[in-house]
């Protein structure tokens, strides 16, 4: 009797820990996922800017530096590893960025500009999909993380290996008060 | 309910109304066998069997080829073949249309849907397709021009919200067996009055010596104030589900682009243009962004304009959005 409810307990904890892992797994990749979709993000990001900057560049010359700014930035942020570090370098591209607009709105030939208002468009496009992605990935990974941490899975996750994913958050002040450009305006 | 509670529940409740819509299929089905066919003496429950037909077909048919069934009733043109041929301030718009759908479905983690745009100077939009990865919206022409690109965005988060809490599949089915509903009562309505009279009026010896009459009689009465007030009492459940879903797709919306004033304010110059969206007719509905009938039923309150509308009153829509707008500047 004693043996047979051993096996039925042994039975149901094995087919829990199966479940749990199963569930941990799934988390880990949706979180692998959103960091990929961030990746892509920024990368369309570092893209753009080249092609942003040389079109700006003939009525904003005496603008030289918050235009070296922007350049440095990226080259910054395209050498970052992880996400926090990422998420810092990234923070100060976005803040030069920021500059950039606030100072080329200024300039009612680059406003006017059809080929300018385009990359602007795609600017901002891409810099919601970065936020937009940002929400996402942070949005699992705190599931991920707390999946982990409740009782009783947090007695084997690390034994399985699952570690706590980093959150890409902003982690400068400077960025919070980056300034907020709306080009929505018709 | 997070996300997948949601979606869950959208599922449960799918097969939850299916089941109650075969059952009243049935009952419409069994009827016309026990009135038509019992009484000429045949055994195949040919009434049942035509009415679950009829509803299965029309419910597989619009699951799977509603999408293209909207798409072309509202002369929806596909944004990729679109805008090749634009001039350069209009080239920006679509652009613009393609960016934001993007950020949404990154911001809801689904696939991009395809976009569409409908030639009509009405401002509305709807989504339609089996669900992620198999989606589609489309908006109006009326709609590009009148908004701003936060605006525009709230629009496709509650459409994007639509496509994610697989409300589309749900309204999509309920449409189908709606109209399947309603066709097949017209059906024994015609037949009743032309086969007409009671189903005891001919063969009344035989029934009574059988002691089936008052049973049958009945039956028919019930049968036959069934078909009477079916159209009804269908609509107005549809009706029920679908503002259900209109609220939440806005709540859902907000919470993607956590903005909810872009809504709001997108929904308020939505409602000052109350004249009919002439593209999208009666069937879709359930899928704008808001009523593309322009009806006035939509902005009053009050139990019977409730009752039939497809879409909350527009002001208690705009109303819950500002709230949530305060909501999240006090926390």
């Amino acid at each position: 009797m004693i043996v047979i409810v051993l096996v039925a307990v042994a039975a149901i904890l094995a087919i829990w820990i199966v479940g749990s892992y199963n569930r941990l797994v799934g988390l880990r990749n949706q979180v692998m996922n959103g960091w990929r979709q961030i990746d892509v993000q920024l990368k369309r990001r570092h893209d753009l800017i080249p092609n942003l900057v040389s079109s700006v560049r003939g009525a904003m010359d005496f603008e030289r530096d918050t235009l070296t700014a922007v350049m440095e930035a990226r080259a910054k942020a395209i050498a970052a590893t992880g996400p926090a570090d990422a998420a810092q370098k990234e923070g100060q591209l976005t803040q030069a960025l920021g500059r950039l607009i606030a100072v080329a709105e200024s300039y009612p030939a680059l406003k006017s500009n059809e080929n300018v208002r385009a990359l602007m468009e795609e600017l901002t496009a891409t810099e919601n999909k970065v936020g937009f992605a940002r929400q996402f990935y942070n949005d699992i990974a705190t599931k991920y993380n707390t999946a982990q941490q409740v009782f009783p899975t947090n007695l084997f996750a690390a034994t399985f290996g699952f570690k706590t994913a980093e959150l890409f958050e902003i982690t400068t002040d400077a960025e919070r008060d980056a300034p907020v450009v709306d080009l929505s305006r018709k | 309910m997070n996300l997948y509670e949601q979606q869950a529940s959208n599922r449960r409740k799918t097969w939850l109304i299916m089941s109650a819509f075969v059952l009243f299929l049935l009952f419409i089905g069994a009827g016309f066998d026990a009135v038509y066919i019992g009484r000429a003496g045949g055994f195949v429950p040919a009434g049942s069997l035509l009415a679950l037909g009829v509803g299965g077909a029309s419910a597989f048919a619009s699951y799977y080829g509603g999408d293209r069934a909207v798409l072309a009733a509202t002369h929806a043109a596909p944004l990729d073949e679109l805008a090749p041929a634009a001039g350069d301030a209009d080239r920006l718009k679509l652009q613009q249309l393609k960016n934001v759908v993007d950020e949404m479905a990154i911001a809801a983690g689904i696939p991009p849907p395809r976009v569409y745009v409908v030639p009509d100077p009405d401002p509305n939009a709807f989504a339609t397709g089996r669900g992620p990865g198999r989606a589609s919206i489309a908006v109006t022409r009326g709609l590009l021009d009148a908004l701003d690109r936060d605006e525009l965005q709230g629009v496709i988060a509650h459409e994007m919200s639509h496509i994610r809490n697989l409300d589309v599949r749900l309204m999509t089915i309920v449409a189908a067996l709606v109209g399947a509903a309603a066709l097949l009562s017209e059906w024994a309505r015609r037949g009743m009055m032309s086969g007409g009279g009671l189903p005891s009026s001919r063969r009344r010896g035989e029934r009574d010596r059988s002691g089936g009459g008052a049973a049958a009689l009945i039956f028919f009465v019930v049968w036959t104030i069934a078909i009477a007030v079916a159209p009804f009492v269908v609509q107005a459940l549809a009706m029920m589900v679908s503002r259900k879903r209109e609220y939440l797709a806005d709540a859902s919306g907000a919470e993607l682009t956590r903005n909810p004033l872009g809504l709001a304010r997108a929904l308020e110059k939505i409602e000052s243009a109350v004249a009919p969206t002439e593209a999208i007719n009666r069937g879709s509905a359930h899928l704008c962004i808001a009523d593309p009938l322009g009806r006035r039923v939509n902005l009053a309150e009050g139990f019977w304009s409730d009752l039939f509308a497809s879409h909350p009153p527009m002001p208690a829509r705009i109303a819950a959005l500002k709230a949530m707008a305060f909501q999240g500047r006090t926390a």
